[in-house]
C-alpha cells in the first residue's frame, strides 16, 4: 500500500459510500449513509494525491487541513486524523454529513479537475465516527481558570463551538437555550436518517464533561433579557439565536388545516418524535397514503418531503419555481429524494390553496419561466400568463427559508438590526452595537450553514477572549 | 425538572397546581403563558400562568383535563415534578385605567383572565367580573376574584348557582342597564369568545379576547398557531395571546384546533389502556380522594 504510484492512487475510482437502499429506507428513520468502513476509507484517502498546494483547503469555510488529515487515514492513524481536523472543526461527525462539500472543499479538489473530487466529506465523517466510537470524544486540556463569565444564547453550531473554545481558554460558559433540548437545528430541523441526534448529544456531552453550563427552557428576552444577563455578572455574551422564523407565501389558503411550515413539520417530527407518535405524545399530520407538496428546494424542503415519505405518503412532490440546476440543497439529498421516489415539479409556483371544510384540498399553481439573472445570481422566475392549473394534495408544507426570530430585537433596544431583521456585527471582532455583546451564526447572516455557523462561533470566542482580556479596547 | 408544591382539584377536572419557578415567578406579568412538557416524551402544551409568588418562587397554573396531557397532567400531585416548563411567554395583556373593566371567564377561562383581572384593579379600574360554568361546581376562583374585583357575577348554564344564563346574557344586561364599560376581556371557549365579540361589537366597546390555538415552540419558530386577525395571519404565541376580538377569526381558529382530533383520540386510547382511566375518571370526579388513589404516571 505504502509503495502505490501517484498514477496508481489516480486509477482508484471514487469509494461509493455503502447506504440503506431506496426501498428499505423509505420505511424507517434511521441514517440513510452507513458510512466507510476502514478499507473503503483507506482507498479513499489513497486516492488524495497530497498537493503541495492543496486548493481543497481553500473551499472549506474553516480551512481544515484536510491534506494532512486525508494522509494521516492512508496511514491508518485515525485518532490522530481526528486530532487533526478538530484543530480547525469542532464538529467533523456533523459537517461531514451535512457540508455542501460539492460547493465547498471537494469542488476546489484538483481531482475534481480530470476525474472525480477525492470524498473528503466522506472521510471526515469517517474519522469523527471512529473516535466517537472506539475512544470517545477526547476532551482537550482546559487552560487555567480566567474567573470570567459567558452567556451564550443559543444551542445551535454557533453556540456550540463558540462555548468549546471559550470553556478552553478558561472562561466559564453557560450556553441559554429556548427548546428543551440543545443542538438547535441539528436537533429540531435536520432529520435523524440524515443526522443521528445521538451524535450531536456526544458532541453537548463532550462540552458538559469540559465544564460548559447548560440551561435549557431559557428564552432569552422574556426568562432573561440580554441586559440582565450583563447585570447578573456576564462579562459578555455571545448571541448565536439562529433564523427560526418561518417564511410563508401569503397567499389565499395558506391558514387552512394541512398547511405547515417546514419547521412546524419538522420540529414535530424530529424534536418532539411524532414519526414516534402515539409512544411518545406529539402529533403530526397523518400523512400515510396521503398526497404531500413540498414548496421549496433546499435542504429544509429536501428534508421535509423525504421525511412526508416515511411517514407514508403515496405522493410526495418538490415544487420549486425555478429549474433542477438551480436548486440549492446539497447534491447528495436531491438523489436520495429522487431515489426514495420523491417527484420533483420545477418552475411552478403556489398562488392560491384550495379547501373543503377547512382542509386543504387543491394547490393553484402557474408555470414559470426563467428570466434574466436577479441578484442572487440566479435566473429570475417570471410567471407564464394563462398557465394556471389545479392539483390535488391533502397536505403542503412550506419550505421558502427563514427570517430572523423578533423576540431579541423587541427586548434589546439599544441591540443593532439590519432591515432583514440581522444583528449588524463588525466583520473582524464580531461585535454588535452593544458593548459586551458578540453575534454569529444565521442571526448574522440569515439562513446559511453549519460550518459557516460553527466558523462564526470559534471567530467569536476568539474574539470574545480579546475582548475579556482588554474590555475598554 | 420542576417540582409540584401543591395540587387541587378547584372543579371536576381542573386542577391547579403551584409550582416551584422562581425565575419565572420573578418575571411573569398578567396575560404570559408557560409552556410546560409533563415528562420526557410528552407534548408541549401551553398554560397561563394564573398567579405568581416571588418571595416562595412559585407559579401558578390551573389546567382542564381534556385530551391526553390535561388529563395526565391532572393526576400528577405535590411532590412530583414537571419535565420541563418553559416561558413567561407571550406579550402581557395591555393595561391600562379604562374606567370600567369587566373580566369574563367561561369554566377554565376564569384561570385565565384572573391574573388580568387583578392587574386591571391595581391600575385604577371598576373591575366587574363576570364567571361562568355549567352548573355551580364548574364556577372557579369565586373568593379570589371577589378579593380583587368591586363586583363579581357568577352565572351558570342550569341555573344551580348565581345567574342563570350565559355570561353573554349577565354582560348585556349590564350593558343595558346603562352602566358604562369601557373595556371587556373574555376568556373561554371559543364560541364564548365570538359570542362575547358579537355583543360588544354594536356598543363599539374595546373588547380583549386570548386566543388558545394548538402551539410547538411557543417562540415564534414554527408557525403552528397562526391565527387570522383583521384579515392579516398573526402567530399567537408571540403576537398574542390577547387581541380584539372585533377582527378575530374565530370559525378558523375553531377548525385549526381539530387538526389533530383523530390523533388526540389516538393518543387517549393508549393512555386509557395504559392507565384503565374509567376508574381513574371516577376519582377525579371525588377530587378529595385524590391523593389516596393518584399514583403517578411513569416519568
Ligand atoms: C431543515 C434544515 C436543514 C438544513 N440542512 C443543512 C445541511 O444539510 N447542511 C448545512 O450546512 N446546513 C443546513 N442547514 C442550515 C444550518 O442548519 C444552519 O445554518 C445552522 O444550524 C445555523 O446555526 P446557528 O447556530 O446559527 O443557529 P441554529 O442552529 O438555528 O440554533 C439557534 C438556537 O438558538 C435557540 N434560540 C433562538 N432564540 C433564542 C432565545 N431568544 N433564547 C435562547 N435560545 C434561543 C434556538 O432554539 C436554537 O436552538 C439546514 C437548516 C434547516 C432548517
Ligand atoms: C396561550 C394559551 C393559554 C392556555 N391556558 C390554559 C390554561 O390556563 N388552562 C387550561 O386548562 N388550558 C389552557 N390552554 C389550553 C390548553 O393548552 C389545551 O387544553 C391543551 O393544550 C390541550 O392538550 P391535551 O393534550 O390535553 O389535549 P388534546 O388531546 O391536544 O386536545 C383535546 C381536545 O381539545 C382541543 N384542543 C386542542 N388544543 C387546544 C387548545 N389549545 N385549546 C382548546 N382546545 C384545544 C382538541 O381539538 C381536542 O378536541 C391554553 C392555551 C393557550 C394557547
Ligand atoms: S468542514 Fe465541511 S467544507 Fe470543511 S473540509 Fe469538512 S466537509 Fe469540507
Ligand atoms: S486538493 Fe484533493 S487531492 Fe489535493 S490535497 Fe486536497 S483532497 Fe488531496
Ligand atoms: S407555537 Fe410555534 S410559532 Fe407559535
Amino acid at each position: 500500500m505504502e509503495e502505490i504510484s501517484k498514477k496508481d492512487r489516480m486509477k482508484i475510482p471514487r469509494q461509493k459510500m455503502p447506504e440503506q437502499s431506496g426501498e428499505k429506507r423509505v420505511t424507517n428513520f434511521d441514517e440513510v449513509n452507513l458510512g466507510f468502513t476502514e478499507e473503503l476509507a483507506k482507498l479513499e484517502a489513497l486516492r488524495c494525491i497530497q498537493c503541495p498546494k492543496p486548493t481543497c483547503i481553500e473551499g472549506c469555510p474553516v480551512g481544515v487541513k484536510i491534506r494532512d488529515f486525508i494522509g494521516l487515514v492512508a496511514q491508518g492513524d485515525y485518532l490522530a486524523a481526528a486530532a487533526k481536523i478538530k484543530e480547525d472543526n469542532a464538529l467533523p461527525a456533523v459537517c461531514g454529513r451535512v457540508c455542501p462539500q460539492e460547493v465547498q472543499c471537494e469542488s476546489q479538489c484538483i481531482m475534481g479537475k480530470k476525474h472525480e473530487a477525492v470524498g473528503i466529506g466522506r472521510l471526515e465523517r469517517f474519522v469523527a465516527d471512529f473516535e466517537r466510537e472506539n475512544v470517545g470524544i477526547r476532551t482537550p486540556q482546559v487552560k487555567a481558570r480566567t474567573g470570567k463569565k459567558v452567556a451564550i444564547i443559543g444551542s445551535g453550531p454557533a453556540g456550540l463551538s463558540c462555548a468549546g473554545d471559550l470553556i478552553k481558554m478558561g472562561h466559564e460558559v453557560t450556553i441559554f437555550e429556548a427548546l428543551h433540548e440543545l443542538g438547535g437545528v441539528l436537533v429540531y430541523g435536520i432529520p435523524q436518517f440524515r443526522l443521528p441526534k445521538e451524535i450531536v448529544k456526544a458532541e453537548v456531552e463532550a462540552l458538559q464533561k469540559l465544564g460548559v453550563n447548560f440551561q435549557t427552557n431559557a428564552v432569552i428576552g422574556f426568562t432573561d433579557t440580554i441586559d440582565e444577563l450583563l447585570q447578573n455578572g456576564y462579562d459578555a455574551v455571545f448571541v448565536a439565536v439562529g433564523a427560526g422564523l418561518p417564511y410563508f407565501l401569503n397567499i389565499p389558503g395558506e391558514n387552512l388545516n394541512g398547511v405547515y411550515s417546514s419547521n412546524e413539520f419538522l420540529t414535530r417530527v424530529n424534536l418532539m418524535k411524532a414519526y414516534k407518535f402515539p409512544e411518545y405524545d406529539t402529533p403530526v399530520f397523518n400523512c400515510s397514503n396521503k398526497n404531500v407538496a413540498v414548496f421549496g428546494g433546499g435542504n429544509t424542503a429536501m428534508d421535509a418531503v423525504r421525511t412526508a415519505k416515511r411517514l407514508g405518503a403515496k405522493k410526495a412532490y418538490i415544487i420549486y419555481r425555478r429549474s433542477e440546476v438551480e436548486l440549492p440543497a446539497r447534491k447528495e439529498e436531491v438523489h436520495h429524494a429522487k431515489e426514495e421516489g420523491v417527484e420533483f415539479l420545477f418552475l411552478e409556483n403556489p398562488i392560491e390553496f384550495i379547501g373543503q371544510d377547512g382542509w386543504i384540498k387543491q394547490a393553484r399553481l402557474q408555470k414559470m419561466a426563467l428570466g434574466e439573472p436577479d441578484q442572487s445570481g440566479r435566473r429570475k422566475p417570471v410567471p407564464v400568463d394563462g398557465s394556471e392549473h389545479l392539483m390535488d394534495i391533502d397536505m403542503a408544507i412550506i419550505a421558502i427559508g427563514n427570517g430572523s426570530n423578533p423576540i431579541l430585537q423587541k427586548t434589546t433596544p439599544d441591540l443593532n438590526f439590519n432591515k432583514r431583521g440581522n444583528i449588524v456585527i463588525e466583520e473582524s471582532t464580531m461585535k454588535t452595537s452593544k458593548k459586551g455583546v458578540f453575534a454569529g451564526g444565521d442571526i448574522v447572516s440569515g439562513g446559511a450553514t453549519v460550518i459557516l455557523a460553527m466558523g462564526a462561533g470559534r471567530k467569536a470566542a476568539s474574539a470574545i477572549n480579546d475582548y475579556l482580556s482588554n474590555p475598554e479596547s | 425538572m420542576y417540582k409540584i408544591r401543591s395540587a387541587e382539584f378547584l372543579a371536576p377536572n381542573i386542577k391547579k397546581f403551584v409550582i416551584e419557578a422562581p425565575k419565572i415567578a420573578e418575571k411573569r406579568k398578567a396575560g404570559q403563558f408557560v409552556i410546560i412538557r409533563i415528562k420526557e416524551g410528552g407534548e408541549r402544551v401551553p398554560l397561563t400562568i394564573a398567579d405568581s409568588d416571588i418571595s416562595e418562587g412559585t407559579i401558578t397554573i390551573i389546567a382542564q383535563g381534556i385530551g391526553k396531557t390535561t388529563k395526565e397532567l391532572n393526576t400528577f400531585q405535590a411532590g412530583d415534578s414537571i419535565q420541563d416548563v418553559v416561558g413567561p411567554l407571550g406579550k402581557p395583556s395591555h393595561i391600562e385605567n379604562f374606567g370600567t373593566a369587566v373580566s369574563i371567564g367561561g369554566g377554565v377561562g376564569t384561570a385565565i383572565a384572573y391574573p388580568t383581572a387583578v392587574a386591571l384593579k391595581q391600575a385604577g379600574n371598576h373591575t366587574i367580573s363576570i364567571i361562568g360554568g355549567r352548573s355551580r361546581e364548574f364556577v372557579i376562583l369565586e373568593d379570589e376574584m371577589r378579593k380583587v374585583c368591586d363586583e363579581v357575577y357568577p352565572t351558570t348554564d342550569d341555573g344551580s348557582y348565581g345567574y342563570h344564563g350565559f355570561v353573554t346574557q349577565k354582560l348585556k344586561e349590564l350593558i343595558d342597564s346603562g352602566r358604562k364599560i369601557d373595556f371587556v376581556l373574555a376568556i373561554g371557549p371559543i364560541p364564548m369568545m365570538k359570542a362575547i365579540a358579537e355583543t360588544t361589537r354594536p356598543y363599539g366597546i374595546q373588547t380583549m379576547v386570548s386566543l388558545n390555538p394548538i402551539m410547538v415552540d411557543g417562540t415564534g419558530m414554527c408557525g403552528g398557531c397562526r391565527a387570522t386577525v383583521d384579515n392579516k395571519t398573526v402567530f399567537v404565541c408571540v403576537d398574542g395571546p390577547e387581541f380584539d376580538a372585533h377582527k378575530v377569526d374565530f370559525a378558523l381558529l375553531a377548525q385549526r384546533n381539530k387538526s389533530y382530533l383523530g390523533d388526540e383520540k389516538t393518543a387517549l386510547e393508549k393512555q386509557t389502556l395504559e392507565q384503565k382511566s374509567r376508574e381513574e375518571e371516577k376519582k377525579e370526579h371525588e377530587c378529595n380522594y385524590d391523593k389516596m388513589f393518584f399514583s403517578k404516571i411513569s416519568s
